[in-house]
């Protein structure tokens, strides 16, 4: 979550006592400042779409309201959407996010260290990768689906080809932008090109890579839903896309909402990871 | 092709022209002779930006002269040599790799076991002092400390020749003295050559056998003078005795024209 929310290790404990104990409370406060003060900007705001639904100010078939979503997730989840339970349209937007990210990532990692070590490898390719960049990949989409059909394999598809770029340009830059003298020290010490590349530039990009990664999940939803979105047989796209058939504004909502929660879930784990794999980097310096 | 009588090092009329990225080329260094005695510690003062540092890259095998032979023990440097160790004046040590996996990585570079590895490593963490830090990350460390890790990790490759470039130029001064203090008990066992590059012509007097004063850029050798203060020295003593004082004296009044032409140029370029 954010950074006021990490456990402050004050230096001011090795102080005064009371002065570090009424700092820490002082801290403590603000905490809850902060968190009181996002719960009533949460209330405000479903309370005002709420009340101008209700009063039709704005149009409630359109536009849905609040106690509706929450109606149709709870529905949703009790008894079930049209394309079968619930959990398996989750598990299946979540199964083809997750193998076109993996997928996505493998092939970005490997090529962009490769192209970032191998400089005829960048010369040759980088104009290509470029075009291929230029391209607004969404449009793929469909191509996909005409070549894999309406199962998963198209959505898969349409989120590597989301997922691989971000990974791809960061790890490239990562690989060119390590150290020089790490290099030259590894070299030094008794490195060989394979031992450098393994053991200098992968870790010293890693911080990149991972950069990108939690962007790059984000493609992969975008491009699983997507997926579904055109043309499935299952999953959360595909609840977006009958909701609208059927003109249902807040199944289009509902599903946005379960959307977000899975993409926060996914992101918290990723940062977790991440924390356990940098050990070694210095904290992040405290927000003020 | 290997004698015992060949020196150290040995550079021949080497030249080191860079391309900058404007497309124009740039001389380092020129028509530079340099001879490296088995043993011997020998610093490389000149101006600022002269050219110092190339010289350590070409013997270290980093980079190829454009001009002239670099030979080591006789035989001349084609890529990197097993036989050098190289502390760079910059952090270089592994940020994602603890203390102890830091000073371990040049013999598992070049193939010794983990735990021969490890032995060997621990060995040279008790001798600079860090024994109780081997778990620590390098960010944990203190910039003294982490030329610590730096040098031990250089020596436990037990090299023949060892290149130094500024290495405590980014040390405070107390920090600085402590630790030219034990970098020359630390060198005193191992019979290395060294070459030293600094721009502190006191670092130089106290620490070297030899040196070798530079001209302004393109660098060329000026002058080499021997340094016959007895050892073992130490810096914060030894230059206050009288012979250093005018062993500085003589140094400077050669080495003080190529930084007054250094600068003379600058204010030029400035103009």
């Amino acid at each position: 979550m954010s950074p006021d929310i990490r456990s402050a290790s004050s230096p001011a404990a090795v102080g005064r006592p009371a002065r570090s104990e009424e700092r820490a409370r002082a801290a403590r406060r603000r905490r809850g400042v902060v968190l009181l003060s996002r719960g009533v900007l949460l209330v405000l705001v479903l309370g005002v779409w709420e009340w101008f639904s209700r009063a039709k100010i704005i149009d409630p078939f359109n536009f849905s309201m609040p106690s509706r979503i929450w109606d149709q997730i709870q529905q949703w989840t009790l008894h079930g959407t049209p394309q079968g339970s619930l959990g398996e349209q989750i598990w299946y937007t979540l199964y083809e996010a997750l193998l076109g990210w993996v997928a996505g990532v493998i092939a970005g990692v490997v090529l962009g260290i490769a192209l970032g070590r191998v400089r005829f490898l960048a010369d040759v390719m980088g104009p290509y990768i470029k075009v291929l960049n230029a391209l607004p990949r969404i449009v793929l989409a469909p191509i996909f689906l005409i070549w894999f059909g309406l199962g998963p394999a198209s959505k898969v598809a349409s989120a590597v080809v989301l997922v691989f770029f971000p990974v791809f340009f960061n790890a490239f830059q990562g690989a060119r932008e390590v150290d020089r003298h790490l290099i030259d020290n590894a070299r030094i010490l008794g490195a060989r090109d394979r031992q450098v590349t393994f053991q200098v530039v992968i870790p010293a990009a890693t911080s990149w890579i991972f950069t990108s990664l939690h962007v790059s999940f984000g493609f992969a939803l975008i491009g699983a839903i997507v997926g579904e979105y055109i043309g499935a047989t299952k999953g959360i796209g595909l609840l977006v896309s009958a909701s609208q058939g059927t003109f249902n504004s807040a199944g289009v909502y509902a599903a946005m909402v379960i959307l977000a929660v899975v993409a926060l879930l996914a992101e918290g784990l990723l940062t977790f990871l991440e924390n356990r794999l940098f050990r070694w980097k210095p904290a992040a310096p405290e927000a003020r | 092709m290997t004698s015992q009588s060949s020196p150290a090092i040995e550079l021949r009329g080497v030249r080191k022209v860079f391309r900058t990225p404007s497309g124009a080329s740039h001389t380092a260094v020129r028509d530079l002779d340099l001879t490296v005695q088995r043993g011997d510690f020998v610093a490389v003062v000149g101006p600022t930006g002269c050219g110092k540092s190339t010289t350590l890259t070409l013997v270290s095998g980093l980079e190829e002269p454009t001009e002239g032979e670099v030979m080591l023990s006789g035989t001349p440097v084609r890529g990197i040599d097993s036989k050098v160790g190289f502390v760079f004046q910059q952090d270089a040590t592994f940020p994602w790799r603890t203390v102890l996996s830091n000073v371990m990585a040049g013999p598992r570079f070049r193939g010794v076991a983990k735990a021969e590895a490890k032995d060997r490593a621990r060995e040279w963490l008790a001798r600079v002092g860090l024994s109780a830090f081997e778990d620590r990350y390098p960010h944990q460390l203190s910039g003294g400390q982490r030329k610590r890790v730096a040098l031990a990790s250089t020596f436990v490759n037990d090299p023949a020749i060892l290149l130094m470039d500024e290495p405590f130029s980014a040390l405070d001064v107390q920090t600085r003295a402590l630790m030219s203090d034990e970098l020359m008990e630390l060198w005193a066992g191992t019979g290395a050559s060294v070459v030293f590059v600094t721009h502190d012509l006191e670092e130089s007097i106290a620490l070297a056998d030899k040196v070798v004063v530079m001209t302004a850029g393109p660098a060329t050798v000026k002058e080499v003078f021997e340094i016959d203060l007895p050892r073992p020295r130490r810096v914060e003593s030894v230059r206050l005795e009288p012979r250093f004082v005018e062993i500085y004296r003589e140094i400077w009044s050669s080495l003080g024209e190529e930084v007054r032409i250094t600068r003379e140029r600058g204010a030029q370029n400035v103009a």
